[in-house]
C-alpha cells in the first residue's frame, strides 16, 4: 500500500438548527438533542491523497468546496466521517488573516507567524528569508497601512510558505499581486512539489487544473460525483454548467461574478444563441484558429418595419475584441411580422488568444442600439479559447507569423 | 485535556506575543506610548485618594480614624472587582470578536481567553503598583499580609475565568446572553461592597450578601490593603469551590462545543 499524506473516509457535514439553543447546550451535557433541521452541505465524500500528488477540486459555487477545505484544514469539525492527516498543512486562503494595519511588516511577521505556531526562535531563524522573499525593502520596517495591497499580499504570502508544508492548499483567489510575484509564488509552489509536498488548488480555470494537477475531484450539491484525471473531470463539470444554463432567467450572475444585463423593448428578442463546431455540434471550448459557427435565433414578438442584428466578442474583462452588424455587412431586414423567426449564421474562424470570452448582441433598427432597442444582451453565450496545437503564444489575437531567420 | 495543554504549550509564544501586541496596538501612535499605561491607574488611584477621602470618609464610622481610610477600602475594592468584571466582559465575546480567525485558521482556541489573562493582569499589577505607590507617598504603607494577594488574585481570576468560559460560548450560540451580562455585571457592582461597607446595609440584605460569591474575596482584599491583617482563608472556601467547579465546567463545555462553534460564527 502506498503512503497517504491525506485520508478523507465517508466525510459528512451538516450544520443543524436546533428548536432551541438550549437544547444544543443541553446536548453537550448528555441530554438528547431537539434538531429541527439538519442540512447537509457535504456528504459521503472520500478519496486519498499520496505524498506529491496535485488535486484539483472543482465545482459550481456553493457546491461545499470551501467546506471540504475547512474540515481538511481543521477549522470545521466533521459531523460524520473522519480526516486524517499526516503533516502540517499550510492554506493559502485567507492572506492576510491576523495582520494588523499599525504595525510594521517585521512585527506583522512575527504575529501571523506565531497564529500559525511557530516559536520565537524559528520565527527569528526564518525572519531573513521572509523577508528577501517579499522583496519589498524598507517598507518591509514601516507599518503595514502604508503598504500597497499587492505589497501586503507579498508578506502575507511569504509568512505563509514559509517552512515547506506537506499539504498546500491553494484557492484560485491567488491571483493576486502583481505578474513577476505570481510568477514567483508559483514557482515557489513548483518547488515544494517537487520536493514532496501535496497539492490541493481549488478553481475554475480549467488550464489551471488540467496543466498543475495530477487528478481531479469534482463537488456537486455537496457530493462528490467524480474523481479521476482532470480531461474528465473538468468535462463532467463543463456539461454540468450547461445543463444549468438551459434553466437561466433574464438577469441572472454568471458564474465569473459579473451580472448579464438583458434590456430593450423586447419587441424582438434572442431565443437562442449557440456556438458550433466544423461538425455542427454545440461548442464551449475551442481550439485556437479553429472555425466556428455562431447561430443566433431571433423571435419577433410585433411587427417590425426594420431590423438588424449585432453582436460583439469580449474578453474577459469586456474588452471588445470583434464587433459588426447587418448594417454594416448590408443585410438588413424589412417588414417582419409579429411570431415569425429569424435565424443568423456567422461563420468565423475563432483566431483569439487563449482566455475566456463571451458574446454580447444587439437587435435594433439601424447602425445603433440608441434609436429602437429591441433587445441588448450581455453575456448572452460563453466560451473558452485554448491553445491545443498551436505554437505557445500571448494576446488575446491569434497573429500567426511565417518566422524567417537568417544568418 | 493533556493534548488541549500540549498544543497550548506549543503555542505560548503566540499567546505571550498577543498580549504584547495587544498594549503596542493601544498606544502605537502616541508619542510617549507605553507610559499611558501607568498614568492612566495613577490618575484613577488619586482621584479616589485625594477627592473622595474629603468627601466620603465621614460617614464610614469604621475607618474614621484614618484620612485615607474610605479611599483605600475603595481602591482595594476596585482592584477586585475590575479584574473580575474585565476578564468576564472580555471573555464573554472573545469567540465571536475573533470569529474571523476562528473560521480560517488552526490554533488552539483556548489561547484567546488565556490573552485576555495576561492582559487583565498585566493591567491589575500596574493598577496595584499605582496604589501601593500613592498611598506610600501618603503615608499608608503596606503590610506583609500583601504576600498573600497574589492567591486573592488568582482565586478572583478563576473565578473570571470561570465564569466568563461559560458565559462565552453560550453568547456564541444565545447572543442574548451578551446583553444580559453586561446588566448583571452593574447589579452585581451595587451587591458586593466597594463603594460602601457592608454594615450600612439593612441586615436583610447583609444576609444576602453572602450569596454573592466575590463578597469574601473583596473582603479579603479588604483585610490585606486597608486593614493590613490576614484574612480568614478558609472563608473563601466556597468562592474557591465555585470557581474550580465553573472552570471545569467551562472546560468541559468548551470541549464540547468546540466543534459546533465554528458552526455557527
Amino acid at each position: 500500500m502506498t503512503a497517504t499524506v491525506l485520508h478523507v473516509d465517508g466525510l459528512g457535514k451538516a450544520f443543524r438548527t436546533y428548536r432551541s439553543e438550549w437544547s444544543r447546550v443541553l446536548s453537550w451535557f448528555g441530554g438528547k438533542p431537539d434538531i429541527l433541521k439538519e442540512q447537509w452541505v457535504l456528504r459521503n465524500i472520500g478519496f486519498r491523497v499520496a505524498p506529491g500528488e496535485a488535486i484539483g477540486l472543482v465545482g459550481q459555487n456553493g457546491a461545499g468546496k470551501s467546506t471540504l477545505l475547512k474540515l481538511i484544514t481543521g477549522t470545521l469539525r466533521p459531523t460524520a466521517g473522519r480526516v486524517d492527516v499526516h503533516g502540517r498543512i499550510a492554506a493559502i486562503l485567507e492572506l492576510g488573516m491576523g495582520m494588523n494595519p499599525e504595525f510594521t511588516g517585521r512585527q506583522n511577521v512575527y504575529n501571523v507567524a506565531g497564529l500559525m505556531g511557530f516559536t520565537r526562535d524559528r520565527i527569528d531563524t526564518l525572519m531573513p528569508e521572509i523577508k528577501d522573499f517579499a522583496e519589498i525593502g524598507d517598507y518591509f520596517d514601516q507599518p503595514l497601512r502604508i503598504y500597497s495591497s499587492g505589497m501586503q499580499m507579498r508578506v502575507a504570502f511569504s509568512v505563509a510558505t514559509a517552512v515547506k508544508p506537506d499539504i498546500l492548499i491553494v484557492d484560485e483567489a491567488l491571483s493576486v499581486g502583481d505578474a513577476y510575484f505570481q510568477h514567483k509564488s508559483f514557482d515557489r509552489i513548483r518547488e515544494f512539489r517537487e520536493h514532496g509536498t501535496t497539492l490541493l488548488i481549488v478553481s475554475h480555470d480549467r488550464s489551471a487544473i488540467q496543466t498543475l494537477c495530477d487528478r481531479a475531484i469534482l463537488l456537486e450539491r455537496g457530493a462528490q460525483i467524480k474523481d479521476g484525471t482532470p480531461e474528465e473531470v473538468m468535462d463532467l463539470y463543463n456539461a454540468l454548467l450547461a445543463e444549468r444554463q438551459e434553466q437561466t432567467v433574464e438577469v441572472r450572475r454568471h458564474d465569473t461574478g459579473r451580472t448579464q444585463t438583458v434590456s430593450g423593448t423586447l419587441e424582438a428578442v434572442v431565443q437562442d444563441i449557440g456556438l458550433f463546431n466544423g461538425r455542427d455540434e454545440p461548442v464551449e471550448f475551442v481550439n485556437v484558429g479553429d472555425p466556428v459557427t455562431l447561430r443566433i435565433r431571433v423571435r419577433i414578438d410585433r411587427s417590425l418595419p426594420r431590423l438588424v442584428l449585432g453582436y460583439m466578442i469580449k474578453d474577459r474583462l469586456g474588452q471588445t475584441m470583434f464587433g459588426t452588424n447587418t448594417f454594416h455587412t448590408e443585410q438588413i431586414l424589412e417588414d417582419l411580422e409579429a411570431g415569425s423567426v429569424v435565424t443568423y449564421t456567422a461563420a468565423f474562424h475563432a483566431n483569439l488568444g487563449p482566455g475566456s470570452y463571451s458574446i454580447a448582441t444587439a437587435l435594433v433598427s439601424s447602425d445603433t442600439h440608441l434609436i429602437n432597442n429591441y433587445e441588448w444582451r450581455d453575456l448572452a453565450l460563453m466560451f473558452t479559447v485554448s491553445n491545443h496545437d498551436k505554437p505557445y503564444f500571448i494576446g488575446t489575437a491569434w497573429v500567426p507569423p511565417s518566422i524567417r531567420i537568417e544568418r | 485535556m493533556w493534548s488541549m495543554l500540549r498544543s497550548t504549550w506549543a503555542f505560548r509564544y503566540f499567546i505571550v506575543s498577543s498580549i504584547k501586541t495587544e498594549f503596542m496596538s493601544r498606544f502605537i501612535r502616541s508619542r510617549i506610548g507605553g507610559i499611558w499605561m501607568i498614568i492612566n491607574p495613577l490618575v484613577q488611584v488619586c482621584i479616589y485618594a485625594l477627592i473622595l477621602s474629603s468627601l466620603l470618609s465621614a460617614r464610614l464610622p469604621e475607618l474614621a480614624d484614618q484620612t485615607y481610610g474610605y479611599a483605600i477600602y475603595l481602591t482595594a475594592g476596585i482592584l477586585c472587582w475590575s479584574l473580575f468584571s474585565d476578564v468576564v466582559t472580555r471573555c464573554l465575546t472573545i469567540f465571536i470578536e475573533n470569529g474571523n480567525i476562528l473560521k480560517k485558521m488552526v490554533f488552539p482556541k483556548i489561547c484567546l481567553p488565556l490573552i485576555t489573562t495576561g492582559t487583565a493582569l498585566v493591567n491589575n499589577g500596574l493598577l496595584l503598583l499605582a496604589i501601593i505607590a500613592v498611598f506610600a507617598v501618603l503615608g499608608h504603607g503596606v503590610s506583609p499580609s500583601i504576600l498573600l494577594l497574589p492567591v486573592l488574585t488568582a482565586l478572583t481570576l478563576a473565578l473570571a475565568l470561570g465564569f466568563g468560559i461559560v458565559l462565552g460560548i453560550l453568547n456564541v450560540f444565545i447572543r442574548d446572553i451578551g446583553q444580559v451580562i453586561p446588566l448583571v455585571l452593574q447589579i452585581g457592582f451595587w451587591f458586593t461592597p466597594v463603594v460602601y461597607v457592608p454594615s450600612v446595609l439593612p441586615d436583610g440584605l447583609r444576609a444576602m450578601l453572602f450569596l454573592n460569591p466575590l463578597y469574601p474575596l473583596v473582603s479579603a482584599y479588604h483585610e490585606v490593603l486597608v486593614f493590613g491583617r490576614t484574612p480568614d482563608l478558609s472563608a473563601l472556601t466556597g468562592t474557591a469551590l465555585l470557581a474550580f467547579g465553573l472552570m471545569a465546567a467551562g472546560m468541559f463545555m468548551f470541549r464540547r462545543a468546540g466543534a459546533e462553534m465554528v458552526d455557527v460564527l
